[in-house]
């Protein structure tokens, strides 16, 4: 790379730090004056600041996100999962672990009897969802808060996951966060 | 008796306000640093912090970062030397609160027919002992260096007093134009110096008087705060200064000492620079305008107007300090060192000589 050539004010310095402390003063102004208008004379329209309070302001979150999965039902209530092993294969990290059963209707050829997934390996690439021949997988909760203080607090099981609600139109979850039974807070 | 205990507790008030007055603007910066930052930068900054869900913009930060300090472990290497490595951290701020014992708030205070001078400290050599005490401040860079048995902090030690010294020639050489152009060592002669009108209407401040010395001086003063632009000893995390080794509230005292220094060096640009604590027109009765409009005041009432103009001004100054950290940025070490011996030494040396053939041409 070849640095560009100086000029002599700015290779001189000082003028340039003027120029700089001009920016970063009249921001600093501009800002101060905003957020007068908006603490102390309640103009809310007003912002001094681009930055979202997270816990108390959330951003919208885009309704193709992919977050938190979760397990389709079927309209009787049963997984539509057929626990063809689909996604455990396909999974670069490894973290799905399906157990499959016979299921009572001869329709359905089987049904997992644990399905849990290891969201402490989980590198949220889809895959999973993709694979799934049954559209049984998705990644449309919404959730995006979900942390423990152990490893085994990171593996969701069959319950929880189905036990989730995809989010709204507007990307907000509907499902409150699951704490997993041996999630120690 | 009560002479004695009266000089006494006088003694005592003027130490204990200049103590209030520097560690409160000290504690407070760390507020002002993290929302002076945050309002530059579009942000809204700390304001996590609170009491009964009182959160005041958060300045409750301040005590939470104490007794986060103070409850965390404080950690002391295996293979340290005990004494020194507890000892540095107090060498540091204990010399950066010295130093402003000798800045005068405010001329003289008349109770009775009792003058007490507002200041600290009374001294002839004011300007050499605020030397003396901020350049003593290397010793505790240099101790915490050596005493934490680790080559990096021991190398970032050495790195600090290299650029604390290139940093103090330079002050020294810069101030040196002020002293000769007000003709004292003592700095509440060199306040009361700069109330002279120039022409009958420009106060003679320093910064008028010498302006090249005082971009000089506050360029070698931020250097000598080891703060942004010039904080290659310290940068936290990258490049592993010499407290890497302090936990706890050593290391908040480190950076304690950092904003002390910040304030005394407010403190000394604007007792030298800034008109210490005059305020323009103002003098013994009252604001004697040059147009010839005179307000009369009482004595109380110019002493109180006095120490809120040096406050304002060393608020100011603060507030400026910052405004340069938080837009700079970081100079190279060998920058760092080239611009202390080849930009500002040199630089302040040749304003000397200029300041010295004006007034041999001036006074004859
Ligand atoms: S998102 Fe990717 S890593 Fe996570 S479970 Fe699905 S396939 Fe595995
Ligand atoms: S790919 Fe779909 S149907 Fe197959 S095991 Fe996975 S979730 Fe179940």
């Amino acid at each position: 790379m070849r640095s560009r050539r100086l000029s002599m004010h700015q290779r001189f310095y000082l003028v340039e730090v003027l120029v700089g402390l001009g920016v970063t003063a009249a921001h600093f102004f501009a800002n101060l004056a905003r957020h007068t208008a908006r603490y102390v004379f309640g103009r809310r329209d007003v912002h001094g600041a681009v930055t979202i309070q997270y816990p108390e302001e959330r951003r919208p979150y885009s309704p193709r996100l992919r977050s938190l999965h979760r397990l389709v039902r079927r309209e009787d209530g049963s997984p539509r999962c057929v626990a063809c092993m689909m996604c455990e294969t396909v999974c670069p990290a490894h973290c799905i672990y399906i157990v499959a059963a016979e299921h009572p209707n001869p329709d359905v050829e089987k049904y997992p009897a644990r399905f849990d997934i290891d969201l402490g390996k989980c590198v949220f690439c889809g895959y999973c969802v993709e694979a799934c021949p049954e559209d049984a997988i998705r990644m449309d909760t919404g959730i995006l808060e979900f942390s423990s203080y152990s490893r085994a607090g990171m593996i969701y099981t069959k319950e929880i996951l189905l036990a989730l609600e995809p989010a709204g139109p507007d990307g907000v979850p509907r499902s409150p966060v699951p704490i997993p039974a041996d999630r120690h807070p | 008796m009560s002479a004695v205990l009266t000089e006494l507790g006088i003694a005592f008030g003027r130490v204990a306000f200049v103590m209030f007055f520097v560690l409160n603007m000290g504690g407070l910066l760390t507020w002002v640093e993290r929302k002076q930052s945050a309002i530059m930068q579009d942000r809204i900054g700390a304001n996590r912090a609170s009491i009964f869900g009182l959160r005041l913009w958060g300045l409750f930060h301040p005590l939470a970062d104490a007794i986060k300090m103070l409850t965390k472990e404080d950690f002391l290497p295996a293979r340290a030397d005990r004494v020194l490595f507890t000892l540095a951290p107090f060498v540091s701020v204990f010399f950066a609160l010295a130093a402003f014992a000798t800045i005068p708030f405010g001329d003289v205070l008349r109770i009775g027919d009792r003058e007490i001078p507002l200041q600290a400290v009374t001294l002839n050599v004011g300007v050499l002992y605020v030397f003396a005490m901020l350049s003593l401040g290397v010793y505790g860079v240099m101790m915490a260096g050596w005493a934490s048995a680790n080559n990096y902090a021991l190398l970032g030690g050495q790195r600090a007093a290299a650029l604390m010294i290139s940093a103090e020639v330079a002050i020294g050489a810069s101030i040196m134009g002020v002293i000769m152009v007000y003709g004292s060592l003592n700095m509440q002669e060199i306040v009361r110096g700069q109330g002279w009108l120039l022409l009958g209407w420009i106060p003679a401040w320093g910064i008028v008087l010498q302006p090249v010395a005082f971009v000089l001086f506050l360029t070698a003063g931020i250097a000598a705060t080891k703060r942004i632009p010039f904080d290659l000893p310290e940068g936290e995390s990258e490049i592993i200064g010499y407290f890497v080794e302090y936990s706890g509230m050593k290391f908040g005292m480190f950076m304690m000492a950092d904003f002390v220094e910040t304030v005394v060096i407010a403190g000394m640009a604007t007792a030298l620079f800034l008109g210490g604590w005059q305020v323009p027109y103002l003098v013994a009765d009252g604001i004697h305008f040059p147009w010839g409009t005179v307000i009369p005041l009482s004595h109380l009432a110019v002493v109180l107007l006095q120490v809120g103009a040096f406050v304002l001004k060393v608020s100011v100054m603060c507030w400026f300090l910052m405004l340069i950290r938080w837009t700079l940025p970081r100079f190279r070490y060998d920058q760092a060192m080239r611009l202390g011996w080849l930009g500002l030494f040199p630089l302040s040396i040749l304003n000397l000589v200029a300041t010295g053939l004006v007034l041999v041409a001036l006074r004859g």
